[in-house]
């Protein structure tokens, strides 16, 4: 190789190949609401369950696109995104909930139906703000950034890593799913929130804002993942893989391991919030089970299935996992724990490198 | 060159009641060539952590210039210009050669910066001409993870080139290399010291000797003997302990 054609190398076939394919994927995924739009009775209709699974998916993937960035590149082995993906619900569910108006069972004119029911005279202070859409939004983001800037300031700078860090984040999941199964949090305890109306003044139960909602999860997905691509193909992302693969030897060269590992995780926890945030109004609720430590470890099993350390692949990992999830809990709901356990396994065993790694064959 | 000296004096590390550095005392002027031998376990590398923040001193006065070293970490130390090649060459495996340079390259090291940056023709001709120095320019686009042991050693010491240091520690450079390498080596290091101070350690005294300049040996963690290569080779403590093996 000619050192005048450093270091940019020209795409491979591959590289086309794959960008051919992921256009394509765009392609169908773009199709399906409008394709759940024809007769019943025709060949190519979409039906409803689809459209709405595959909008769910879409959340999905962002989460493991979110966690392959920390896991994938930086060595950031979080079991504790989930938490992240909740308070980003939970923040698009506060919102939705103020947008329900005078329209709840008690007909209060501000208090959500909840809070009618425990006796609150006024609004906890931590949900002034979210009738506005704009706020809202800002918390999607802020809430799981602060968060994972503060725990991650301090196990980074106190050097935790590896199984010490992932032991946290467990923790700190759990806890918060403690915390928020608490009535007196002021989050709707075990029931959280639901029966919500509308959203952007779009009623929502309809397939057009179904399709809304779609099109808006799609539309982050692209995004989230053109942001990934770029940023790790940037030489921060070249530090976060040294940082992944001899983090102390960084450190002699001058960087700040703390610093380059805390932006990382901030900006991942920030997406993990964002795709929780386009969830909640697809499925219509938002509960503390979301925060259980079990979702997390399933998002690592989508990138580790997937391949992490590619982005393609934790989306990949992300749609086949649960295309396998959903087939099976209809077809044998006892098996799953047992299948995801044993797919984690296996992909550790024989496959380090994923599914990505099977289509790319042998490493360069 | 930026006149600042290494000063080290009454340095002890004591590792769970074991002395690894012991009331160390070492001066390095600044543009001085030095060699740093002793027999295994004599507490050279232990020196080098010492200097560049992996382990702090249990008591004694490190400095670098007027930075008191005892209280910086790793980077900021790396950042006051001190650079170091371990004795286990550690290089970042899944990157290529020229990754790996331009990764050491001095630049701004932040987040935002490192987003920002992009390769300007003068960064490029910099790595190109490192690449050359170390005879790695037919494996730029290599991953480091399949260089050979001795390549790992030249692209950890021109990846320390690239830092631009005031201060070089180069721990056992030449393990591994063949004896043109070694020549080699020994030249480049000596081309480079008087722009910045370099401490070298070595068992190889053919090396040493070629490098012609001052040599500390260490046993036991204290200073035995220091001096040129002639003056600690009579020395009849340095034959009992290290050379009359
Ligand atoms: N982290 C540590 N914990 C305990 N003992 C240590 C530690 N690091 C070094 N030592 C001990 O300190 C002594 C000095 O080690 P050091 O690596 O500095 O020797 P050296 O002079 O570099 O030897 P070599 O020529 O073999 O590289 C050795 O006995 C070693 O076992
Ligand atoms: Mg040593």
């Amino acid at each position: 190789m000619s050192v005048t054609a450093l270091p940019a190398a020209a795409p491979s076939r591959l590289r086309l190949g794959l960008r051919a394919v992921l256009v394509g994927a765009v392609l169908v995924l773009a199709a399906m609401p409008v394709l759940n739009q024809l007769p019943s009775d025709h060949a190519l209709h979409v039906s409803d369950f689809l459209v709405s699974v595959t909008g769910k998916w879409i959340c999905y993937a962002i989460l493991a696109l979110s966690l392959d960035l920390a896991w994938g590149y930086a060595g950031i082995l979080s079991l504790g995104h989930g938490a992240f993906f909740a308070l980003g619900g939970y923040a698009m569910g506060m919102h939705l909930m103020r947008l329900i108006g005078p329209r709840g069972v008690y007909g209060h004119p501000v208090l959500p139906d909840f809070m009618v029911f425990l006796g609150y005279q006024e609004l906890p202070w931590y949900w002034l703000g979210f009738d506005s859409f704009a706020f809202a939004m800002l918390m999607v983001l802020v809430v799981p950034g602060l968060l994972a800037f503060v725990l991650g300031f301090l196990c980074f700078r106190s050097r935790i890593t590896g199984v010490y860090f992932s032991i946290i984040t467990q923790a700190m999941t759990y806890a918060l799913m403690l915390a928020f199964f608490r009535n007196d949090m002021g989050f709707g305890g075990n029931n959280g929130f639901t029966d919500f109306k509308e959203l952007l003044g779009m009623p929502l139960n309809t397939s057009s804002a179904r399709a809304a909602l779609f099109y808006a999860s799609l539309v982050a997905l692209v995004g989230c993942y053109l942001v990934c691509r770029w940023l790790t193909a940037t030489k921060y992302g070249r530090v976060l893989t040294a940082i992944r693969d001899a983090e102390s030897r960084v450190r002699f060269l001058g960087y700040s391991v703390t610093q380059h590992k805390l932006f990382a995780f901030v900006l991942s926890a920030m997406m993990a919030g964002l795709a929780g945030a386009l969830y909640v109004p697809q499925v219509g609720i938002i509960n503390p089970g979301e925060f259980s430590p079990g979702n997390s470890i399933e998002a690592v099993v989508w990138v580790a299935v997937g391949g992490r350390g590619t982005l393609v692949g934790a989306v990949l990992g992300a749609f086949s996992v649960n295309g396998l999830k959903t087939w099976l809990t209809s077809a044998a709901p006892d098996l799953w724990l047992f299948v995801l356990g044993g797919l984690f396994v296996l992909v550790t065993l024989f496959l380090p490198r994923g599914l990505i790694g099977l289509l790319q064959g042998r490493p360069k | 060159m930026k006149g600042r000296r290494l000063y080290l004096d009454g340095v002890s590390v004591v590792f769970d009641g074991f002395r690894a550095l012991n009331n160390l005392a070492l001066i390095v002027e600044p543009g001085e060539l030095r060699a740093v031998i002793g027999p295994n376990g004599a507490g050279k590398t232990t020196m080098m952590d010492v200097i560049t923040g992996k382990t702090r001193p249990t008591e004694g006065i490190v400095s670098f210039g007027d930075a008191d070293l005892t209280r910086m970490d790793e980077a900021a130390i790396a950042n006051l210009g001190i650079g170091r090649k371990f004795q286990k060459p550690t290089v970042f495996d899944a990157l290529t050669v020229f990754e790996n340079l331009e990764l050491a390259l001095k630049a701004p090291r932040g987040p935002i910066a490192c987003i920002r940056w992009a390769l300007t023709g003068e960064a490029k001709s910099r790595i190109e001409a490192t690449m050359q120095e170390i005879g790695l320019t037919e494996r730029a686009q290599d991953k480091a993870g399949i260089l050979s042991h001795g390549q790992r050693q030249w692209l950890e010491i021109g990846m320390l080139l690239m830092q631009d240091p005031d201060l070089m520690l180069v721990d056992e450079p030449v393990a591994g290399m063949t004896d043109a390498e070694t020549e080699h080596t020994a030249a480049l290091l000596v081309r480079i010291a008087g722009r910045r101070s370099v401490v070298v350690v070595e068992h190889d005294l053919e090396f040493v000797r070629a490098l012609n300049c001052r040599v500390t040996v260490l046993a036991e963690g204290s200073l035995l003997s220091e001096g040129s290569i002639d003056h600690v080779q009579n020395d009849e403590r340095v034959i009992e302990v290290y050379l009359g093996r």
